[in-house]
């Protein structure tokens, strides 16, 4: 199975998803991987170590803002280029955009959400939780090029220390794709750890009643070494930074804890962290829906409990 | 302006979601409703219509009861809807659901199209980016924020990092983020006026799509086999006594998380 993987950036660091993906393309098979933009070129060859045997990259003009359109082109290019028999995304914003313009643009097969990817003998058969998880689905494609989302945090990327072949390549963007514009880039920075590399994230809803409240999950997660996020609702309230917020609209996290407070567990919220190690959910409604994939369940009040749980980590951590 | 909106017919989210083992088609024989995030999109086109006049067509591939969801749009305000529906099409995957609607919006030729985020059976999030691909239009997906001007827009996109605004000229592809507004309920007055609105229902043969081009025909994507869903463990509850909090302690120190 020779597998083409697409590589996001950001920061001059290669993406972990990206990578996590990789590894695992290169358990099934001959693995490359494509990095495009600026800097492109400089990250390339980090990629080898995770298992990429040739690192396609594209500094191409059109490619320095991170818009899905030129990407598509560069892909199509590559694919038709190269004939991978598959072409993987860790999913992101901006992954599930190209991966669904590419499916377009080549007619090609796209399964999303995928939490695993397996070989049945020369056919590659893609595991999708689906329907709120309530059901497993092995999904397939019809023909060459198979295109997959996985879902955030499924594959972690595993060191094996190769190094890979880097060529450069041009994109002659579409005509079409180069009429969107960045014209601004704002970035919130939150102060605390990233919630995107904590082992620990503590996250409140609107549950914790006040955005003063949000002391009380702040507290937790420094006594457990961890960061804090938010849902969707109370960043939209304005109780806590964007940069927090974790779910469809947001970031997805697979923390190895992840300790929801007051958070109801709407499916918005759900695909942003249900790829958590252990979630513990503590609510006051028993009927929360966080409580059907919660693995500890905590029916409760969370300005009860969450204070003195702090303080009985911090006594343990420090006993 | 002309606003189409492409909208989709889900099961109601009080309705248990399963899928036909025979067919491994999503049952879609209870309740329907029009997809919780198109609501925000037709709210979105509403707005632009009040504040720049033109019209909103509705755009759905789904089966004939779909009708029902699209009244509620129409209810909402939206001026017409059309709904292609065919037993050829059931069954579509992403590529094939692309080539049927870029055939409708190729018929109504809007100025913008506007997508929800994600539908909440198929949950994807995909098939905005795929049908401006196929129709060659500029695309813009996460918008929290839309602001349309003469002849472009600018649309800002949420990312995993914080905002991108992105600026793209019209005809254009936008597909709007949970964040962006609050779905207006539909009046009475919209309720029984809706009655009376233009409301298409067109066969694939009608649009000029091959049937082989949709439905699991035109699909390139299989479903293989359906299994049990995937087990978390064993779920331990507790209800707060005063206890709680040791014992979720002790259930972290277990798991060694602390």
């Amino acid at each position: 199975m020779k597998s083409l993987v697409f590589l996001e950036h950001y920061h001059g660091q290669l993406e972990k998803g990206g990578l996590g993906v990789l590894s695992k393309a290169a358990s099934l098979g001959e693995a490359s991987g494509v990095v495009l933009g600026e800097g492109a070129g400089e990250l390339a060859e980090r990629a080898g170590a995770y298992g990429a045997t040739t690192v396609y990259v594209s500094e191409t003009a059109g490619l320095s803002a991170p818009l899905p359109q030129p990407r598509v082109d560069a892909l199509a290019a590559l694919v038709e280029r190269t004939s991978p028999d598959v072409v993987l995304f860790g999913a992101s914003v901006l992954a599930s955009d190209v991966a669904a313009g590419l499916a377009a643009r080549l007619e090609a097969g796209l399964n999303w959400d995928l939490t695993d990817l397996v070989l049945d003998g020369d056919e590659l058969v893609g595991t999708r939780p689906a329907l709120g998880d309530t059901v497993l689905v092995d999904v397939g494609w019809t023909g060459a090029p198979r295109l997959a989302l996985v879902r955030a945090g499924t594959f972690d990327p595993v060191e094996t220390g190769g190094t890979a072949a880097v060529e450069s390549f041009d994109v002659e963007p579409s005509d079409f794709s180069t009429l969107a514009e960045l014209v601004e880039q704002t970035q919130e920075e939150s102060s605390g750890p990233s919630i995107e590399e904590a082992d620990v994230i503590v996250a409140g809803g609107r549950g914790l009643g006040s955005p003063e409240a949000f002391a009380l999950c702040e507290q937790l997660a420094s006594a457990l070494g961890g960061a804090v996020g938010a849902t969707r609702a109370v960043v939209d309230a304005g109780w806590y930074p964007y940069s927090t917020q974790v779910g469809q609209t947001g970031k997805t996290v697979s923390p190895k804890l992840y300790v929801a407070c007051g958070i109801s567990g709407a499916i918005q919220h759900k695909v942003g962290m249900q790829g958590s190690g252990t979630i513990v959910a503590i609510n006051r409604d028993p009927n929360a829906p966080i409580f059907d994939f919660a693995d500890l369940a905590v029916v409760g009040d969370l300005h009860r409990i969450v204070p003195r749980l702090t303080e009985l980590v911090r006594g343990r951590r420090s006993g | 302006m002309r606003i189409a909106v492409c909208v989709k017919h889900v099961p109601d989210a009080t309705v248990h979601k399963r899928l036909d083992p025979e067919t491994k088609r999503l049952d879609r024989s209870g309740e329907g409703a029009l997809n919780p995030t198109d609501l925000q999109a037709v709210e979105e086109a509403l707005r632009i219509k009040e504040a720049r006049g033109g019209d909103v067509v509705l755009v759905s591939l789904g089966p004939a009861k779909a009708s029902d969801s699209l009244r509620k749009g129409l209810a909402m305000g939206a001026d017409k809807a059309l709904l292609v529906s065919d037993d050829a099409a059931a069954g579509s995957d992403l590529v094939a659901t692309t080539a049927v609607l870029a055939a409708a919006l190729e018929r109504e030729s809007p100025d913008l199209v506007l997508f929800g985020q994600a539908s909440s059976d198929g949950d994807g999030a995909v098939l905005g980016a795929a049908v401006a691909d196929r129709l060659h239009r500029p695309l813009v997906t996460q918008v929290a924020e839309l602001t349309i001007e003469e002849g472009s827009l600018t649309g800002k996109r949420q990312t995993e990092h914080g905002y991108d605004v992105i600026k793209a000229p019209l005809p254009a592809v936008v597909a709007v983020s949970d964040a962006i507004n609050e779905p207006r309920y539909p009046s009475l007055k919209g309720i029984m006026g809706a009655k009376s609105k233009p409301h298409e229902t067109l066969a694939l043969g009608a649009l000029g799509v091959d049937a082989a081009s949709a439905g699991e025909e035109g699909s390139k994507t299989t479903v293989r086999d359906l299994g049990p869903p995937p087990s978390r463990g064993d779920q331990v509850k507790l209800e707060d006594d005063g206890a709680a909090p040791q014992k979720i302690l002790d259930y972290l120190v277990e798991k060694k998380l602390v």
